[in-house]
């Protein structure tokens, strides 16, 4: 009895053994490519999605690029900066990535492009992240970003909203990086064309309770800007309907998506006219947006009814990256050089409009600026209103006049006056 | 000294009750064991042929290794693995001497280290040159730790009025207060985004923050963490620790302050995971509040638990193993399920062995020593 459990653990540990051997020892001639986005924490589901995207880009090329087949190094941060930084750190450093794709959030990617200074061999492309500061402050010359950032998202709004009549508006909005690239993309044309918002409240990720801000609103302005994410945003206007608040809305381009649009609140019709603005949206009336919504449909069954803005921005980073490696087939030797001077002239007409980047490789793209509408059977969708192309990461300011005005913050641009 | 070691030699104290033994702390039964023979730790002067005996084969194997783990292995290895498995072993090693030694189960430790790791970046530099304060590190770091050590000693002072689960509770809400004040706080803390572009100081010409260098400091700080608590434990302080774990009102009607010892082993644990935390803020070059939030919190109790709470070397087992998992978990299995690797590993180890991997080990061990001996002729008693 001891003796056959005694071999039986030995037979154990020699499989184990020889099972670590022959994993280290597996070679073969594919180029592998490492993929960082989030399967824990805050934006897990999102996250999946922007696997789902990348996925995509790379079906669609049967999974080969220059000539070689393409191997995804998949890994997973929680959305924080350390974990997003030793995960990248894995793929490079454990896995030998030569190429790197993520991370998803906007504090993710500065923390992966001050690494990413660490590894000039190495270029890396971003998934998701969209803080303005990781291209604009001290950018990385191997850190290449193809969609545009949450400031430009929010280009174009601005105008809408004084074209709409809101002159006087009072702002609610999450306290953090993402946030504050948004508000300054609202505000930057707003305010110079004579809009006034008359107060700010910043409340923290997560915050469940909106009495105290609610109070705060004054009567006299003409709407809100609430720029808000999932839950936070739901459970704002419910608050905001129980305790009578009927301003109308001007959302960010996480604010009025499908979580906060299925909402079975009372104050659901008040949605109706509610404008945002993103770097795409679920209405577009263009053949290769309707083609990239079919086969994300077609690939994923257990995915969302149309692809989420996590699976277009890494769907469109993923395609650059392998579009670059076309067209140099491959060759990634002398540092990388060829293949960055590819990237950087990689332009192609994506889904959602004109994918190319600037000289800080950032992406300069389109914004679509939308407003909430009732479809014939009833359900509410973003419908687009408005298409604002080529848009630069300043926003459309002579470079000069933008660094005037600094990065988004609490304080910057001020706009009370 | 593991518990069931001190409940064994309090009971055969007890039961010898002999006045010679009762007047000095009692040996624990390795000590007393013939398998030293000739050595009494308290009569003999010399404390290097005290060190001699209770040097063994497998401290210095263990010792070897780690020296010579980052000529080895790679940077990669060196860095994220060695060190940061030294970093959490260290705020690890905290809670299993407040825990196992104290029986006080804190899960404020992470959050000691996390103001700590804050205070660093305060007092030194960082990217936010409008709230540190730009002293040189040498100075910055005593002072971090001074200031965590104190808050542990205070966290400590309110929360040895209770017991138990209560005791977890109320450092529980002290950590997830910590957390709200760091987000919320932007003139000391900087709110949501935190404090980064802290780096390891450069001294005589090594750069601390390169893997080799910096694993070396963080075993330089783990090996001297880990023999404090080893010599704190079977110093008179660590023995009454231990004896106020057992029975508190014994030990204060023999005259004990047992609030003070108490609250003297929240400061010593502070003073482990603020250095800890020192490593933690170098090691990842930033902090914010998500390094000190309420799944941080927990897992230096899972890492305690992962290795065992008998013996100090258990916080670094379980830091290692919990490292291993965090990165490697995901290579193992379907990987939008990794998570699942994750909790299952920890489940069984809890499940099968609630002494987690040091008691996995001994029944091993034992196991086998046994198979062995049955094959043999059996060695007298």
């Amino acid at each position: 009895m001891r003796a056959t459990k005694r071999l039986w653990i030995r037979t154990a540990v020699g499989a184990a053994a020889a099972a670590a051997l022959m994993g280290s020892a597996w070679a073969q001639e594919t180029l592998k490519i490492g993929l960082l986005a989030n399967l824990e924490g805050p934006f897990a589901v999102p996250g999946q999605d922007g696997y789902r995207g990348a996925d995509m880009a790379l079906k669609e090329k049967n999974g080969m690029a220059g000539g070689k087949k393409i191997e995804f190094v998949k890994v997973s941060s929680d959305a924080t900066p350390d974990k997003a930084v030793a995960m990248t750190r894995k793929a490079v450093e454990q896995d030998k990535v030569q190429i790197m794709i993520g991370p998803l959030s906007g504090d993710e990617g500065i923390a992966v492009k001050n690494y990413a200074k660490t590894k000039p061999e190495i270029t890396f492309i971003n998934g998701s992240s969209g803080a303005q500061a990781t291209t604009l402050t001290d950018p990385a010359p191997n850190f290449y970003r193809f969609n545009t950032e949450g400031a430009q998202w929010m280009v174009g709004l601005g105008e809408h909203a004084l074209a709409k009549g809101y002159k006087r508006t009072f702002l609610i909005s999450e306290d953090y990086g993402f946030p504050y690239s948004q508000v300054q993309g609202f505000m930057a044309s707003y305010c110079a064309k004579g809009g006034k918002v008359v107060d700010k409240a910043w409340v923290p990720l997560g915050t469940k309770d909106y009495a105290s801000v609610i109070a705060k609103i004054p009567k006299d302005i003409d709407a809100l800007v609430v720029v808000l994410g999932g839950s936070d945003a739901v459970n704002f206007l419910t608050q905001y309907e129980q305790a009578g608040g009927n301003k109308p809305m001007i959302g960010g381009s996480i604010t009025v998506d499908q979580t906060v649009l299925n909402y079975k609140g009372k104050r659901r019709e008040s949605l109706l006219g509610t404008a945002s603005a993103g770097p795409m949206a679920d209405s577009i009336d263009t053949p290769e947006w309707k083609k990239f919504v079919a086969d994300y449909k077609a690939q994923f069954k257990d995915g969302f009814p149309s692809p989420s803005l996590f699976a277009y921005l890494y769907y469109i980073n993923t395609r650059a990256t392998l579009e670059a490696l076309d067209a140099v087939k491959g060759d990634l030797s002398n540092g990388q050089k060829a293949y960055r001077d590819a990237l950087q002239k990689t332009s192609f007409k994506g889904p959602a409009g004109e994918v190319k980047i600037d000289a800080n490789r950032n992406g300069v793209g389109t914004t679509y600026i939308t407003e909430v509408t009732k479809a014939p059977d009833g359900s509410f969708y973003n419908k687009v209103v408005k298409t604002v192309p080529n848009i630069s990461q300043t926003l459309g300011l002579p470079e000069a006049e933008f660094k005037k005005m600094g990065l988004g913050s609490r304080d910057v641009p001020d706009c009370r006056k | 000294m593991s518990a069931s070691q001190w409940r064994r030699a309090m009971n055969s104290a007890a039961t010898a009750a002999a006045p010679s033994t009762a007047a000095r702390p009692p040996l624990s039964p390795r000590q007393a064991s013939p398998s030293v023979p000739g050595v009494d730790p308290i009569a003999s002067p010399g404390w290097l042929a005290r060190l001699g005996a209770r040097i063994r084969l497998r401290h210095l194997v263990v010792l070897v290794a780690a020296v010579a783990y980052p000529f080895v292995a790679s940077p990669f290895f060196t860095y994220q693995i060695g060190a940061q498995s030294l970093a959490l072993g260290l705020i690890a090693l905290s809670l299993t001497f407040l825990g196992g030694y104290g029986g006080m189960v804190s899960l404020a430790q992470m959050t000691i280290a996390g103001l700590a790791g804050y205070l660093v970046a305060i007092f030194g530099t960082s990217s936010m040159v409008s709230i540190s304060l730009g002293w040189p590190w040498w100075l910055a770091v005593p002072f971090a730790l001074l200031g965590a050590t104190v808050f542990a000693a205070a966290v400590g002072w309110l929360s040895v009025r209770t017991e138990g689960i209560y005791t977890i509770m109320i450092t529980l809400a002290i950590g997830v207060a910590f957390f709200y004040l760091a987000q919320q706080n932007y003139t000391v803390f900087n709110g949501f985004q935190g404090l980064s572009k802290i780096a390891a100081p450069e001294l005589g010409g090594i750069d601390f923050r390169e893997p080799v260098p910096f694993y070396f400091v963080a075993l330089g700080c783990a090996l001297t963490g880990y023999f404090l608590v080893k010599h704190l434990v079977r110093a008179p302080f660590g023995v009454a620790l231990q004896g106020i774990r057992d029975n508190p009102r014994r030990m204060e009607s023999l005259g004990f302050h047992v609030t003070a010892h108490r609250v003297a082993a929240y400061a010593v644990a502070g003073l482990l995971a603020a250095v800890g935390g020192v490593l933690m803020v170098w090691y990842n070059g930033r902090i914010s509040p998500g390094t000190v939030n309420l799944a941080q919190m927990i897992s230096i109790l899972i890492i305690a638990v992962l290795g065992g709470m008998k013996h100090p070397i258990g916080a670094f087992i379980g830091a290692i193993v919990y490292v291993l998992l965090q990165n490697f978990a995901i290579d193992l299995f379907v990987r939008e399920r990794f998570n699942l690797v994750i909790g299952g590993v920890f489940l069984a180890i809890v499940l099968f062995s609630p002494d987690g991997l040091l008691g996995l080990w001994a029944k091993l061990r034992s196991s086998l020593g046994r198979t062995q001996i049955s094959h043999q002729k059996r060695r007298p008693q």
